[in-house]
């Protein structure tokens, strides 16, 4: 039987403005999470009913922790923020299909934007070859140091030029023209179209991780619906982000 | 531990206990039977079924509010036929009852789906007049009397499982609308569907929801429904299975005294899947607490 398990707080800090990283301890959802999944965690604590679901960031084996990097874009993640070290939580999960990771691939495209950059750290862990890392930021970039630790060749735009070129995702692709055979790619909705046109227009595969606003978070409510294609545009189906997602292929969504 | 008797009769189908789920909160049961034993509880109420698939509303479909939520999801369903193949098996694997939500756009829609089920192997129809979120069909019917008096007699004529109406609070006077459901034939009723609400993102100037209004559940409306749940046990005489917000075993108990046989977890199930077991849990040991030895004792047992 499946369970909401209680998780400590090993560690919570903003790490840049309104964003948060919390480490997590458990090893029953360490030991099965894959690249591209995410938690449910249930407040439990005020107003909020409905679980706050969090990307996986990071998975650590060896201590058995999770790191999740979240912004604070409501009253949900306002309250996970006021959480502290020590404390537990109660967290369902992994949660959802991960990207999908194949061993012949060996020139990788990873695309983030924004706070959908963190669940491509696990995933650039795990790749083999040659990794080019691409971050769109509106202000503040996060996570380009450990992309590096991690061997990534990473480019960086922001839309106020602080960092990187001064401009989106699109337009640093754009100006690098990478080359690849797989896509990966997770951020705001707008930004994935973007990424699956382009990709298309380059003849790479892509992935990409969507977000919709959820209740249940297993697949129950069909809350968190998006539209893919059966066969075409026309003849689509609506399939549930949580439990047939996050992960998709940017062909199949109908945008 | 003294032991209580939790069961309870809805038109002759009997429950080993209470608690069931609310329609469009637990799908066919195949999510949540990973979280808790389905054969604990009292039935399962499945998700809204109607004649032929249904795509449901765009998204977003979920707001969340203060104390409860709201969704547009518009009985988004696979149709009878995959209903019939797929999720009847699964339930009959568990020692439970099934009820089956009906939805259609028309008195021939929900005709359709109830002879469909005739043959099959499920105990009860859950006939959906009521949901906020479909233009046609759903709640046009269940605000009219005149409306949900014949619908509720056309689709009983076809009916070989016992009928509950499902009911809206969405009306001036909810008596008017019970009393012509059982004068159609309901053999029981449940009430509350959830209250038709609305939010606003006020930096987007733009309703949350992408279908603007949707259905208002959760702890909220709690009040509302005891109060409808009692109103209508006053006036009619067939079971009711009340809810609206129960979260807890506590919650239940309103519903009980307030006149209901049987009760619905619905949103709950959101904030923690293994709610309903909770809730059956705590209806227990309200019982051992107050020393009463069967549940039916309690219903409507409300003093003064």
């Amino acid at each position: 039987m499946k369970k909401v398990y209680d998780c400590e707080i090993i560690k919570h800090k903003e790490i840049a403005p309104c964003i948060f990283m919390m480490e997590v301890l458990s090893e029953e959802i360490v030991c099965s999470a894959l690249a591209g999944q995410f938690v449910s965690i249930y407040l439990n604590k005020g107003e909020m009913l409905l679980p706050r679901p969090i990307s996986i960031c990071d998975i650590d084996k060896d201590k058995g922790t999770l790191k999740l990097i979240y912004g604070v874009v409501g009253k949900g993640t306002a309250e996970l923020a006021a959480f502290k070290t020590g404390e537990v939580l109660k967290v369902l999960g992994p949660v959802g299909n991960g990207f999908k990771i194949e061993d012949t691939i060996k020139k990788h495209i990873v695309i983030g934007g924004g706070i959908g950059t963190p669940p491509l750290i696990e995933l650039v862990k795990q790749l083999k070859g040659k990794v080019e890392v691409f971050l769109g930021f509106a202000k503040d970039s996060i996570l380009e140091e450990r992309f590096k630790e991690l061997g990534a060749t990473v480019y960086v735009a922001t839309e106020d030029g602080s960092m990187g070129i001064k401009g989106n995702v699109i337009d640093l692709l754009e100006q690098i023209n990478p080359d690849g055979d797989m896509i990966y790619s997770c951020g705001p909705k707008g930004m994935l179209r973007a990424v699956d046109l382009w990709g298309r227009e380059k003849g790479i595969k892509t992935q990409v991780s969507l977000e919709e606003r959820m209740a249940c978070g297993i697949g129950a409510c069909v809350g968190c619906t998006c539209k893919t294609k059966k066969k075409n545009e026309e003849d689509w189906q609506n399939r549930r982000v949580c439990k047939d997602g996050p992960v998709f292929w940017g062909e199949e969504v109908v945008w | 531990m003294k032991k209580v008797n939790m069961k309870i009769n809805i038109a002759g189908v009997e429950l080993e206990n209470p608690v069931m789920t609310a329609s469009g909160t637990f799908g066919s049961g195949k999510e949540y039977g990973e979280y808790i034993d389905l054969s604990e509880l009292g039935a399962v109420v499945v998700k809204g079924v109607a004649s032929t698939p249904w795509k449901g509303n765009p998204s977003p479909r979920i707001a969340e509010t203060y104390g409860g939520m709201l969704n547009s999801v518009g009985l988004q369903n696979p149709g009878i036929k995959e209903f019939i193949k797929e999720d009847i098996p699964f339930l009959k694997q568990y020692d439970t009852k099934i009820i089956v939500n009906i939805a259609g756009r028309t008195v021939e829609e929900y005709c359709e789906v109830v002879e469909a089920l005739g043959d099959t192997d499920i105990d009860l129809l859950e006939l959906n007049i009521s949901c906020p979120n479909v233009k046609e069909g759903g709640v046009c019917f269940g605000t009219d009397p005149f409306m949900v008096e014949e619908v509720t007699k056309e689709v009983k004529k076809v009916a070989k499982q016992p009928l509950i109406v499902k009911l809206t609070p969405n009306v001036t006077d909810i008596v008017p609308i019970a009393k012509a459901a059982v004068k159609g034939g309901a053999d029981a009723l449940s009430l509350i569907n959830t209250l038709l609400g609305m939010k606003i993102d006020i930096h987007r100037r733009k309703p949350v929801l992408a279908n603007r209004m949707g259905g208002f559940s959760g702890p909220a409306i709690k009040p509302v429904a005891v109060r409808m749940v009692h109103q209508v046990a006053e006036a009619v005489d067939v079971p009711i299975i009340g809810m609206g917000g129960i979260m807890t075993g506590e919650d239940a108990i309103e519903f009980i005294l307030a006149g209901a046989t049987g009760v619905a977890v619905g949103t709950a199930n959101f904030a923690d899947p293994t709610a309903t077991i909770k809730v059956i849990e705590g209806i227990e040991n309200y019982l051992l607490e107050y020393g009463f030895e069967n549940i039916e004792e309690l219903r409507g047992n409300l003093l003064g």
